[in-house]
């Protein structure tokens, strides 16, 4: 059976659904187990599961991630949630001096270790520098750990319940901006299988291949481009590490043109990672350069003007096709999405 | 205990001819602590350290082989020939595992720890590490955590009072000790001649015992000495370091764990018994050596086993 729920509630039910079927699983981080929980993504699997299996962590993001890895060796299959994937930084340490490497550097030889992290990232609101970065690619550097970036509520539980299964630790990527999107998500406990993206949109003209929220601009973006009789292909990629390289090359091959729109900084980023992929393996294919589209080369800033200036849109895709199908008829009076937010985050 | 040390002096007797590319961080002088310690431990505890990791993998139960075999990267190794020296796992009866950033390995048996009392399993966790982590942030959150949670975990400080080639004076302050740093978190905490196997011993038997029973942490810190360099074969003084004194060494020397549990043993048995017994693991320990120089490498097309992501 398929219903209408938030992206918060669909983490919501995938954790009770998993903690169900699983009684290894724990929860741990800050706030885990506050009345809020989490933005509601935590609370009922503590009001349903007690604190013996959802217990709050001091904040202690080094020894928690080496902690929950011991747990992991021992046979528990925890889960650790921090409140922003900045924080995580403090814990990289055991993610990618122990984590990643635990299955290789030990030969096989050592039970399998794996944790779940979900981390949200944070956007606007005067968030500044430290509380709205977007980690994906520093992490995804790293063979051995998996990164998935979810966009719409049914991927947001289906990932959550695949993480559980892997047997190598996940990051889980969650939007703050996403939580309150709206979305079928079956009821039944269906898995999102990490490594694959979704074509979301089929079109012929130009491949947008973009992550998380900037998927939901794409869309906007494809929608406004159709009224030219552009035809938009989008892709969510889902799954940062390991990256569906197929799903985009076939596309590509298809439509001969690449935008990428991420969520983070373009250097030495997701966008550069996919565009440098297409462009070697699909070259012959491309009819003009592809385009890079996240974060210019500075921190977040607080003042609404700067903020806007900093974050890409619909617009800055609209934008990106224009110039690339030379098509000088496309207006730029694409209407964003209000912005409804209240804060504080 | 002493099948520890002469497995370390072979690997230094061998080292130089090159075919164990591996650093290796030996703890000669330090094998009391792991063989006293790992003598109250039971099926299924976990025990992690750090780099100087040979005394500990011997003395929780890996073989002299998968050892060797390790050093020599081949992958019947420990670790497959991935990991290495300061990479060291096994499953005998226990899990153990060495990581090599400091204070990892204190986190992990917290980890252990918490698993075991969420299950109310019988079992502890147990980090042997070196003084140079309490310069760390980890153990501080770590042992704060165990402390909060009651968990069946044992800290062992091995003081051997150098870190690399600093001594303690410059790296902790003089009105500073590390058994208080560890009860000032409401933890039972004691100091132990590290070089002296049967005190440890029996210092832990009844207390790991109780904590089976009675779930909390504990601090124990052991004195010792490193007797060769930080990472290599040699000792300092013969390839003039001069950070520590020949004489400082020749003095805990004297002290040295096999010495002194001989002079005990010789109670008991004769010097030719224990000569013996002496040589008889020297050859058993030839052996495995040679076993393990000869034991298969991997594939270069076996490069990415056990890569890859979920």
């Amino acid at each position: 059976m398929i219903r209408n729920l938030s992206f918060s509630a669909a983490l919501s039910e995938g954790l009770v659904q998993a903690m169900d079927r699983d009684k290894s699983i724990f929860v741990t981080g800050i706030g885990v187990d506050y009345a809020t929980g989490v933005f509601g993504t935590t609370r009922e699997a503590f009001n349903k599961f007690g604190k013996a299996r959802v217990f709050e962590s001091p904040a202690m993001e080094n020894a928690i991630t080496g902690i929950c890895i011991g747990a992991a060796a021992s046979g528990s299959r925890p889960l650790l949630v921090h409140y922003r994937n900045d924080f995580l930084l403090l814990g990289l340490d055991q993610l990618m001096n122990l984590s990643a490497k635990w299955n290789y550097m030990y030969g096989g030889n050592a039970p399998a270790a794996p944790i779940v992290v979900r981390a949200i990232i944070g956007r606007g609101w005067g968030q500044g520098a430290t509380h709205s970065q977007s980690l994906q690619s520093v992490l995804a550097h790293f063979p051995g750990v998996a990164v998935v970036m979810p966009t719409f509520p049914e991927d947001a539980k289906g990932l959550l319940l695949s993480a559980f299964e892997s047997n190598s630790p996940v990051v889980i990527l969650e939007h703050r901006s996403l939580f309150d999107l709206l979305g079928n998500v079956p009821i039944e406990p269906t898995k999102t299988p990490i490594g694959k993206a979704k074509v979301i949109r089929q079109g012929t003209d130009v491949s947008i291949v973009a992550s998380s929220i900037m998927v939901l601009e794409a869309l906007a973006a494809a929608e406004y481009l159709s009224k030219f009789d552009i035809d938009v292909e989008v892709i969510d990629l889902i799954s940062i590490r390991p990256l569906d390289e197929s799903t985009i090359l076939t596309s590509v091959i298809k439509t001969g043109r690449l935008i990428v729109a991420d969520t983070s900084w373009v250097s030495f980023g997701v966008a550069s990672e996919v565009t440098a992929i297409v462009t070697e393996k699909a070259f012959s294919y491309l009819k003009c350069s592809p385009i890079r589209i996240g974060l210019p080369d500075c921190p977040a800033p607080v003042a609404k003007v700067l903020e806007d200036a900093f974050y890409p849109t619909a617009i800055d895709i609209i934008d990106s096709v224009r110039i690339m199908l030379k098509r000088d008829d496309i207006t730029l009076d694409f209407k964003l999405s209000e912005d409804t937010f209240k804060g504080p985050y | 205990m002493l099948k520890i040390r002469l497995t370390e002096d072979f690997i230094s007797e061998k080292y130089h001819e090159q075919q164990m590319r591996t650093a290796v961080h030996l703890g000669t002088g330090q094998e009391a602590i792991p063989v006293g310690i790992c003598s109250a431990l039971i099926a299924l505890d976990a025990v992690y350290t750090q780099h100087r990791s040979h005394n500990h993998f011997l003395a929780s139960g890996g073989s002299v082989f998968s050892l060797f075999a390790e050093l020599h990267g081949s992958k019947f190794g420990s670790s497959g020939g991935r990991g290495g020296s300061v990479h060291l796992t096994h499953s005998n009866s226990l899990f153990f595992a060495s990581t090599a950033i400091l204070g990892q390995s204190v986190s992990l048996a917290v980890g252990s720890a918490l698993t075991f009392k969420l299950r109310k399993q019988r079992n502890v966790g147990v980090t042997f590490f070196g003084d140079a982590v309490w310069e760390e942030g980890v153990i501080y959150e770590s042992l704060n955590f165990a402390s909060i949670h009651s968990l069946p975990v044992v800290f062992v400080c091995e003081n051997n009072g150098y870190s690399t080639e600093s001594s303690l004076a410059s790296r902790k302050s003089k009105n500073s000790n590390f058994k208080s740093r560890a009860e000032s978190f409401g933890i039972e905490s004691f100091e132990v001649d590290g070089n002296d196997v049967l005190k440890i011993a029996s210092l832990a038997e009844p207390l790991l015992q109780d904590i089976r029973e009675n779930p909390r942490p504990l601090y124990i810190e052991a004195k010792t000495y490193r007797l060769r360099e930080h990472v290599g074969p040699n000792f300092d003084h013969e390839v003039g370091r001069k950070f520590r004194t020949k004489e400082e060494f020749l003095l805990w020397q004297e002290k040295d764990p096999i010495k002194r549990c001989r002079q005990k043993l010789l109670k008991y048995f004769s010097d030719a018994f224990l000569d013996q017994v002496s040589l008889d693991l020297s050859n058993e320990i030839r052996a495995e050596f040679f076993r393990a120089s000869n034991a298969k490498k991997p594939e270069p097309s076996e490069l990415f086993m056990n890569a890859g992501e979920t």
